[in-house]
């Protein structure tokens, strides 16, 4: 895949203001929108999440990079409600947290996608956008009773939502139920019904998984134009293709610690990122070790 | 064999009173099982509620009748937050299993002795719809008189508490409705289909299934208020888990999701019902015998009767899922 041959003002400006952080783990960002402190969160004997320190940039692309059971997909629960942490707090955009309910979290614009695709199946497109939209009036049982309340609103909540769907390319599927979408339809819909919440912060939960190779190509573009309009966006992957192509930069978590940081480049030759990845013995064969 | 009569009864169940307040707890059931997928088996405490809401009025509290129907209201109000503040917040499951067993505990209550001062134990409540009925007589309908034309002859008594049976049926139908195809009802349909998902766009999913489960359960107390102004009494028996059932047996006839179904539902199960019925009973008026072997006496056609309404569940459930009215793709029992 090409990499991003021209870079956008926004991109620019993320990656000038990353250059100044040095590559190690935890470090401080000119600008961060998310900030993470000692959270922690185990599982029985098991400690799923320990990070000390993390922040992540305003107007940036942020990688969350790991092996499986790293901890990625939990520090996400944690810092959007899902999960509440065990010890350790969080600050987002200024804000201090605690123990927030997830649709709390998406009032105050962190909105997430899930690792397995949560398309509402059994609502037509529109419809799964339309929910999108947050500060609804006719979300009220009283005032759904009186179409005058929440008509007009309900016109500019379509206008928006077929404009992202125009977007996504998926205005062709307006009115099919969600469950006649595709698996990389569905992401595409999972990320514009995000976009109707007008976050600040996106989370994506490995937004490729099962994608194919022509819409990883177009996933990539809608993911940078997130960042283009000013939004952050936070995403966990493993096609490392795609992270060393979109991200502006890459946290890497093992065993529920954040090892290493830095820009892509750097994280690509950084030992304690191949080493967590293929092992310590890597290259290596497996008969040398044995007596 | 007597077919006209047969007939007669039949088409009266159809439009009788038992399909009113069958309908009434149905679209009630439809909100909370149908739209947010909530599973309440307990649809028959909802609807003691609002039957013992006015009984009391007259036996306990003696205050005016018409103070019932709020008083009704209040009971099914906390009921629902009893049942539900505890077990909204877990999977749908466990709602169902609270909601079984609030229904019971609430008819062992109002029958038992030990209450009998404020609920009249196993007896009920009798004689307390006289006010409701001076309303009808006020507009010109004669309780005893008989009113109507060939098989849809009813006492004046039906006739009036039919008219307001339907009536509210209408209303309550087009209100819900309404509701449905508003943005609240939109996100009491993402409820049903992934809870998280909707989380993560910003709604209080937990308030959300709370509204769900109270409007239900206020409809199934207006559907109880009918069925005791009808009987003119209240007995904690009609109040058992069979009749929930019956409920949800005769919503699935019509289609979950769609209030036609929910409405047409419960008119067709009272027809089949009551042909069934009688039609068993004429049939088994002498034991029905092979050899020395009895198959079937009259004493068992209730039994029977049953039998054949838990087939017709199955059959629907294997042919036709969605009901007679409902839509395959959007609501179908799938046994996810």
């Amino acid at each position: 895949m090409d990499a991003e041959t021209t870079m956008s003002p926004a991109a620019r400006m993320a990656r000038e203001a990353l250059a100044t952080c040095a590559a190690s783990p935890g470090v401080a960002k000119p600008d961060p929108i998310l900030v993470a402190d000692s959270v922690r969160r185990k599982f029985g004997g098991i400690t799923a999440v320990d990070v000390d320190h993390l922040e992540v940039q305003r107007g940036s692309i942020t990688a969350l990079i790991g092996p499986n059971g790293a901890g990625k997909t939990t520090l996400f629960n944690l810092l959007t409600g899902f999960d509440s942490v065990d010890e350790g707090r969080w600050s987002f955009d200024g804000r201090s947290m605690g123990r927030a309910a997830p649709h709390r979290m998406a009032k105050l614009g962190m909105v997430r996608t899930f690792q397995l695709t949560k398309s509402l199946t059994k609502l037509s497109v529109i419809e799964n956008m339309r929910l999108g939209a947050t500060e609804q009036i006719g979300e009220k049982w009283w005032n759904g009773l009186i179409d005058a309340r929440w008509r007009k609103q309900e016109a500019a909540i379509t206008e928006r939502a077929e404009e992202l769907l125009e977007r996504f390319k998926l205005s062709h599927m307006r009115d099919e139920y969600a469950g006649a979408l595709s698996g990389g339809q569905r992401k595409l819909l999972e990320m514009a019904r995000a976009l109707m919440t007008n976050p600040i912060l996106v989370m994506l939960d490995e937004p490729m998984a099962g994608v194919n190779p022509a819409l990883k190509q177009s996933l990539n573009e809608h993911i940078r134009g997130l960042r283009d309009e000013g939004m952050t966006v936070l995403f966990v992957e493993h096609d490392m293709d795609m992270v060393h192509d979109i991200s502006d930069w890459v946290v890497v978590m093992a065993e529920g610690r954040v090892i290493a940081e830095g820009t892509p480049d750097a994280i690509s030759s950084n030992p304690a990122v191949i080493d967590a990845y293929l092992g310590a013995h890597q290259g290596r064969s497996l008969l040398e070790d044995q007596p | 064999m007597d077919w006209s009569l047969i007939f007669e009864l039949s088409l009266k169940g159809l439009i009788g009173i038992n399909a009113v307040y069958f309908a009434i707890a149905a679209i009630g059931l439809n909100v909370q099982f149908g739209y947010t997928g909530l599973l309440n088996f307990g649809q028959a405490g909802f609807m003691a509620c609002g039957a013992y809401g006015l009984g009391m009025t007259a036996h306990y509290f003696e205050i005016s009748f018409w103070w019932g129907i709020p008083l009704g209201i209040l009971f099914s109000l906390l009921l629902g937050l009893l049942m539900g503040i505890p077990t909204l917040r877990l999977r749908a499951d466990y709602l169902a299993i609270v909601t079984i067993a609030a229904a019971e505990i609430i008819r062992l209550v109002v029958r038992s002795v030990r209450f009998k001062h404020y609920f009249g134990g196993s007896d009920g409540i009798n004689r307390f719809a006289q006010p409701f009925r001076e309303v009808g007589a006020d507009f010109g309908i004669d309780q005893t008189q008989l009113y109507g034309f060939g098989p849809f002859t009813f006492t004046g008594r039906e006739l009036w508490t039919m008219i307001v049976g339907w009536s509210l049926v209408a209303l309550i139908g087009y209100l819900v409705y309404k509701l449905m195809k508003s943005p609240w009802g939109r996100v009491l349909k993402a409820i049903r289909e992934d809870e998280d998902a909707v989380r993560s766009l910003g709604k209080n999913v937990y308030s959300y299934k709370m509204q769900s489960l109270l409007l239900g359960g206020v409809i199934g107390t207006i559907s109880g208020m009918i069925f005791a102004l009808d009987r003119g009494s209240v007995q904690p028996d009609n109040y058992s888990r069979d009749v929930t059932f019956y409920i949800l047996t005769a919503l699935v006839l019509g289609g979950v999701a769609k209030v036609s179904g929910s409405i047409i539902g419960p008119m067709l199960f009272w027809l089949i019902f009551t042909f069934l019925d009688n039609f068993l009973r004429q049939v088994a008026d002498k034991p029905i015998k092979i050899g020395n072997f009895t198959i079937m006496q009259s004493t068992q056609v209730g039994q029977v009767n049953f039998m054949l309404v838990g087939l017709t569940l199955i059959l629907l459930m294997v042919y036709r899922p969605q009901g007679i009215f409902g839509n395959r793709q959007e609501m179908a029992f799938d046994g996810r």
